[in-house]
């Protein structure tokens, strides 16, 4: 399996030289194959959202490198990167523009892909937003004239999740992004997400605090703690994996608990 | 004067400032920027018009207003984007500079005319009033109704046109910036770019206002330009009270028809014999009210709520 994403020893230090200096990625390597889907424990401070954003380029690195399918993006502007980078954060208000209408939102974020038209609307490209839109199951397909704004939490995380994958990214990050949602809808978008990755054989990366979820979701789950790698999990070692033996081997190897939030099933 | 005439030349007034009343609905509505260069921008216009007038082009001196106004907007989306400075203040800093410049362009003095020493039959130097769009474009008897009607063609192609943009690629790209930013940066826009042609367009838009203003009344004035944000505002809002907050073209529309009530408004209040210097002061007044009026409505609502709850629980 080719690296489809490589992060080499990737080091960022905030507030350097002040004595709040906090080291938020230290010497981090990853390696994510084609197709691979890998989500990331951590508790709070560790380091995974960090990880995120230098991958977007919201700031640049103090130290290492960052391929893309083989091509260094370490140093390239957030907005290029972001033609092949989809991200969907916690909150749903944050991938979409709330005065334009569905249609519109995915025309912008299909930009790179669209059909030459002179209007940004086109049937063409409607009728394929439509296919799309029906495909979540949440009948948005006949409200694409409605405001984004117009839409419940859910519906517009979903619609966001459409949005940033629609131009079939290189890598999909997805930043707990059902956390703000209520358990049924969260459920309801996780099984989208599953859907739309496993179609479009998508590289992503998820956040979750949710153990549960961690083992559940793709083929290997890594955690992190104070901006290092502690636990890499896959194949045999993931299958047999249970939440409790996970916080377990959280704790003996970071030497310290999972945050309060991480929802542990008993 | 009659009814008529003063609807005619209310409108013939509100026509002429529409073109700004639009620049100000981009600025303020669709890229959500408060823009403060427009008082500036109009002036540039006017005065760049008034050159380009004197020198005998009346139609290519529209365009130069134009083009002088885009090019006030692009310092200040220059100094929005590029050097992160505050959005007013960045306003602030380009309208200042304009000062300057616009008395420059004027050749070091705060009013010109549109005219030119010419050498009469006699063999004496006159001034001869310059050429300009209003005065070539005759198809009325009355000279007001020939302008509101020019002025009118002009205001309805930048409306048609800018409808159509906001409904291309880069126009939903423009729209999205204000609404989102960081959606279209992530969808691999460059959003410093889209929101400086915002700020282009807006400007290039109220100095076209400027330069229009700047031919019906035959001369150019550095004066001309204060206050304009507060009128445009003022259009803004009357238009979005009566039309509703709707769709790009429909906020296009309301804003030009929130001109033209404006100034009917202006109209009305000199005929209650308003002395011409309240105007500013009326203008403060009327966006401030219509600003304030949805939280009055909403404080009305609750008040009466609260009346309705107290009644009930001491029956």
């Amino acid at each position: 399996m080719s690296a489809q994403l490589s992060v080499a020893r990737l080091t960022k230090r905030f507030e350097a030289g002040t004595p709040n200096e906090k080291v938020a990625l230290d010497d981090f390597s990853l390696e994510a194959g084609r197709g691979e889907f890998i989500t990331i424990l951590g508790s709070n401070g560790a380091g995974k959202s960090t990880l995120f954003n230098a991958i977007l380029g919201k700031f640049l690195p103090d130290r290492g490198r960052i391929l893309l399918d083989g091509a260094d993006i370490t140093y390239m502007k957030d907005h290029r990167r972001a033609a092949s980078i989809g991200c969907l954060y916690q909150n749903p208000l944050r991938g979409t523009a709330p005065s334009m209408t569905i249609e519109e939102n995915l025309a912008m974020a299909y930009t790179r892909n669209a059909s030459r038209s002179f209007f940004a609307v086109n049937r063409r490209d409607s009728a394929h937003f439509r296919e799309l839109l029906a495909g979540l199951g949440l009948g948005l397909e006949d409200r694409m004239k409605t405001k984004m704004g117009l839409l419940s939490g859910g519906q517009r995380q979903a619609a966001s999740l459409l949005m940033a994958t629609i131009a079939k990214p290189k890598l999909l990050l997805l930043d707990e992004h059902t956390a703000a949602l209520d358990p049924a809808t969260s459920v309801k978008v996780l099984d989208i997400t599953r859907k739309i990755v496993a179609e479009n054989g998508l590289t992503a990366l998820m956040i979750t605090h949710d153990l549960d979820m961690a083992l559940d979701f793709g083929s290997r789950t890594i955690m992190m703690d104070r901006g290092r790698l502690v636990l890499d999990l896959s194949g045999r070692e993931r299958a047999d994996m249970t939440p409790r033996k996970l916080a377990d081997l959280f704790h003996s190897r970071s030497g310290h608990d999972l945050s309060d939030r991480t929802l542990l099933a008993t | 004067m009659s009814y008529l005439d003063m609807l005619i030349s209310a409108l013939g007034q509100g026509t002429i400032y529409a073109p700004m009343a639009l620049g100000v609905f981009i600025a303020f509505r669709v890229l959500n920027t408060p823009d403060l260069t427009i008082d500036g921008s109009f002036v540039f216009g006017m005065t760049a018009c008034a050159m380009v007038a004197i020198a005998g082009h009346p139609v290519l001196a529209l365009f130069a207003g134009i083009a002088a106004g885009m090019l006030a907007g692009l310092a200040t989306g220059f100094l929005q984007t590029k050097l992160r400075i505050n959005a007013i203040l960045s306003g602030i800093l380009t309208m200042t500079g304009l000062y300057t410049v616009n008395y420059m362009v004027l050749g070091g003095q705060a009013n010109l005319y549109l005219q030119r020493l010419a050498t009469n039959e006699s063999g004496i130097q006159a001034p001869v009033a310059s050429k300009t769009v209003y005065r070539m474009f005759a198809v009325a008897e009355s000279g007001e109704v020939s302008a509101l009607v020019l002025s009118g063609l002009i205001v309805t192609l930048c409306v048609a046109l800018l409808a159509v943009f906001f409904k291309t690629r880069p126009g939903i790209a423009i729209r999205a910036t204000g609404d989102n930013e960081e959606m279209v940066r992530s969808s691999s826009i460059n959003a410093d770019f889209t929101r400086t042609i915002g700020i282009v367009i807006a400007n290039g838009l109220v100095a076209l206002s400027g330069a229009m203003l700047c031919q019906q009344q035959r001369y150019a004035d550095l004066g001309n330009g204060s206050g304009m944000l507060v009128v445009g505002l003022a259009s803004v809002i009357i238009g979005q009270a009566l039309f509703g907050k709707r769709g790009v073209t429909a906020g296009l529309v309301s804003a030009v028809a929130g001109s033209e009530i404006y100034r009917i408004i202006l109209q009305a209040a000199y005929r209650i014999d308003m002395p011409s210097y309240a105007v500013k002061l009326l203008s403060a007044l009327i966006v401030t009210i219509a600003l304030a009026l949805p939280l009055a409505k909403e404080k009305s609502v609750a008040w009466s709520k609260r009346r309705a709850g107290e009644r009930e629980s001491s029956r």
